[in-house]
């Protein structure tokens, strides 16, 4: 085995395939579309240089304000909401429920399976006011309240996305945050219960610290996914009403290919690549700062 | 392997064979694509969106039955994609020079404009001209086409409809309401069926388009049948306050609760029930609609019950009487790059017998002339039909000369602007904004 990989020729028979289809099939689009940014047009009208026009235009378009700042809104909000709601379930899981947690785990990691069309239905259909009362509103007015038009303003709209992003996605991270949380030492547990440690104190200062590795990579995981999402809200409003639930995402999918704007539409998409880039880079440094003190 | 390695000259040559056969593979992969293209030349290829029933049934009776021998020539071949993914695919297969003989024309005309730019859409008038039979086109349809699509024929008018309100004839009578004839009665009219229980206008606020052809009827009735023809030539602004006026009207509506509650959440389907079960009084429709009204499962009120009538005067304004907007409902059109004889041959076949069979089967209203006299077809249907021949003065839609872009602004803030979570004035900005940046 070591003559092998100890052979650079036989490095590149074994990586030069791979590498092939990565560079043509990951780099060169990524690169193509970084070319697009200078251009205006697309594939039926042809394209002409446009220089810098598209970013300039990326600056000043209040279409890319609102779904920057939508975006930015959903990322926080979300990741912030499902990795606590991931941690307190699998704080759940370890310290409350212990070895009998399978079936809790199994059901609230059930909604993590099913298609993301499927659940966004399932909360249309139950935040819904017309043709008929869904379950919120029927719910609403059976305390009296009058019937609220969920999705047809966009703060409660928002209100909606969160709360079934958040419905489909903590049972993931409550499973991921557990794998970190029964690697914990029974013996350090142990040790710090005797030494009178209990409750939020035990959480504080042995569970947490001890678990940050996994929390920190949740929440990059988080934050990414949540920065490029699309799928659901897809589903679920459309980006609507008007525009008041657009991403990033869904703009630069309707700029290139509803808009026939390839150029603009692959700015954004850069816009978003950066954005990306940054956030990771931010949480990977501190990461980074906080494991070594540690 | 390992013999074959061990040799110099061949590891040598062993990372290009790797890479050549990768790139073989990949290669391989896009030309199954285009070999399954060639191969579409064979057939008389059909995109066209999976709402539209009508038409495709209507191709699908012909292959059978009087495009017979076309059919056996190049055998007509379907494909569908949601309305919504139209465009989208469209622009993606024309860059791909993947178009089929036969597909439907964009949401916006637009986007069919650029089609046609690039050479993949049929000249018609010059193709029906060849095919000796210019004539098959109603004159009226012509027009309307040649005015959403820069003076040229470009689309067929497989279906050609006139919009305007219609109405329950009983809940009118029961409530003591007559046709209004004028905003102000039309506004009065509503209040009496919100008092009655009844939902005055049924609309779809999640297409949207159904409130904003409400702006548009105002418009025209209010500025004239030109007034969005100077929008799109820049001659005027929808921020204008005479613009703005229209939104404010339809916004006003929405403020009474004339379209019931939770607008936004109300699709097609669901508002045209709402009319067909008596739950709502009138409502705001194209002429395609008759299909729904002459099917006895979805009509609960009763064909004999319905009314149709224009848009209502707005007192003081431009308009003429018995304005109607017309339209050329999911236009369809060919494909330049694949006109050939079986296409030509599909076209004429089409052109001839289209009209007198999608009237007949399915009681709809083309742009073709007949060339078979149609009997036996319902009242509404025949009524409808004299008024398409009536109508003296037709206009567009709101979006009609819009770019894609404003298209769909104007179409997901109608339910904003219909709730009250976007002001009329905002409405109009956001719109005009994307067709300043046209």
């Amino acid at each position: 085995m070591n003559n092998v990989l100890g052979d650079k020729k036989a490095i590149v028979v074994l990586l030069g395939p791979a590498l092939v289809v990565y560079t043509v099939a990951m780099l060169l689009p990524v690169f193509w579309s970084a070319g697009y940014t200078f251009l205006s047009g697309n594939a039926i009208t042809g394209f002409t240089f446009a220089g810098f026009s598209n970013f300039e235009k990326l600056v000043t378009d209040p279409a890319v304000g609102e779904a920057l700042w939508f975006t930015l809104r959903y990322a926080v909000v979300i990741t912030i909401g499902q990795v606590l709601l991931g941690y307190m379930l699998s704080l759940l899981y370890v310290f409350a429920l212990k070895r009998g947690s399978s079936l809790i785990r199994t059901l609230v990691f059930f909604p993590v399976v099913l298609p993301t069309v499927a659940v966004a239905l399932l909360f249309q259909k139950m935040f819904e006011i017309a043709p008929q009362n869904g379950l919120v509103n029927s719910a609403l007015n059976a305390v009296g309240l009058g019937s609220i038009d969920w999705l047809g303003d966009g703060s409660t709209a928002f209100l909606v996305i969160v709360i079934m992003d958040l419905w489909r996605s903590m049972g993931f991270y409550a499973v991921l945050l557990y794998t970190g949380l029964v690697d914990i030492p029974d013996d350090i547990l142990e040790s710090a219960r005797l030494d009178g440690a209990r409750g939020l104190h035990l959480l504080r200062h042995i569970v947490l610290p001890l678990s940050l590795p996994v929390l920190l990579s949740s929440i990059i995981f988080s934050i990414n996914g949540t920065l490029k999402v699309f799928d659901s809200i897809v589903a679920l409003t459309n980006g609507g009403p008007g525009s008041a639930t657009t991403p990033l995402t869904l703009l630069m999918f309707r700029t290139s290919f509803t808009y026939g704007d390839y150029g603009y539409g692959s700015s954004i998409a850069l816009l978003l690549t950066i954005l990306c880039l940054v956030v990771t880079l931010f949480i990977f440094r501190s990461s980074r700062r906080d494991l070594t003190k540690d | 392997m390992v013999s074959v390695l061990s040799r110099p000259k061949a590891r040598a040559i062993a990372p290009v064979i790797a890479t050549a056969g990768a790139l073989a593979l990949l290669l391989s992969g896009c030309g199954a694509g285009g070999g399954s293209s060639a191969q579409g030349s064979k057939d008389f290829g059909y995109l066209t969106n999976v709402e539209n029933t009508t038409i495709r049934g209507e191709l699908e009776a012909l292959s059978k039955d009087q495009c017979k021998a076309e059919n056996a020539a190049a055998p007509l071949k379907v494909e569908t994609v949601p309305q919504t993914s139209l465009d989208q695919k469209l622009q993606l297969l024309a860059g791909q020079n993947a178009l089929p003989a036969q597909f439907a024309a964009g949401n916006a005309p637009a986007l069919t404009q650029d089609l046609d730019k690039s050479g993949n859409v049929l000249d018609f008038e010059k193709a029906l001209k060849e095919l000796n039979i210019s004539d098959a086109i109603l004159p009226g349809a012509a027009a309307t086409i040649k005015s959403l699509y820069g003076g040229k024929l470009n689309v067929l008018p497989y279906q050609y409809n006139v919009e305007g309100i219609w109405f329950n004839k009983k809940i009118f009578a029961d409530n003591g309401i007559t046709e209004p004839k004028t905003w102000d009665d039309f506004v009065a009219a509503g209040e009496k069926l919100k008092a009655a229980g009844i939902t005055p206008l049924a609309a779809s606020g999640k297409q949207g388009w159904p409130l904003t052809r409400l702006v548009s009827g105002y418009l025209f009735s209010d500025l004239g049948p030109d007034a969005l023809k100077k929008v799109a030539d820049g001659q005027a602004k929808l921020t204008d306050p005479e613009y703005v006026k229209a939104a404010q009207a339809v916004a006003d509506l929405g403020a009474k609760g004339y379209f019931g509650q939770g607008v936004g959440s109300i699709d097609y389907d669901t508002a045209a029930s709402q009319f067909l079960s008596g739950k709502a009084g009138m409502f705001y429709m194209g002429s395609w609609i008759l299909s729904n009204f002459n099917d006895k499962a979805q009509n609960k009120i009763g064909e004999e019950n319905i009314g149709f009538m224009p848009f209502p005067k707005v007192s003081g304004g431009k308009g003429i009487d018995n304005q109607y907007a017309t339209n050329v409902g999911l236009p369809m059109t060919f494909n330049a790059k694949k006109y050939d004889s079986h296409a030509s041959a599909w076209l004429k076949c089409i052109a001839t017998n289209y009209g007198s069979t999608a009237l007949k089967d399915k009681n709809s209203i083309s742009g073709f002339k007949l060339s078979t006299p149609v009997d036996s077809i319902p009242p509404l249907v025949k009524s409808t039909q004299e008024t398409v021949n009536n109508t003296k003065e037709s206009v567009l839609w709101f979006e009609a000369l819009f770019s894609t872009k404003a298209t769909t602004t104007s179409q997901t803030n109608a339910a904003g602007l219909a709730s009250g979570s976007v002001t009329p004035q905002k409405f109009m900005e956001l719109v005009q904004n994307d067709l300043n940046s046209k």
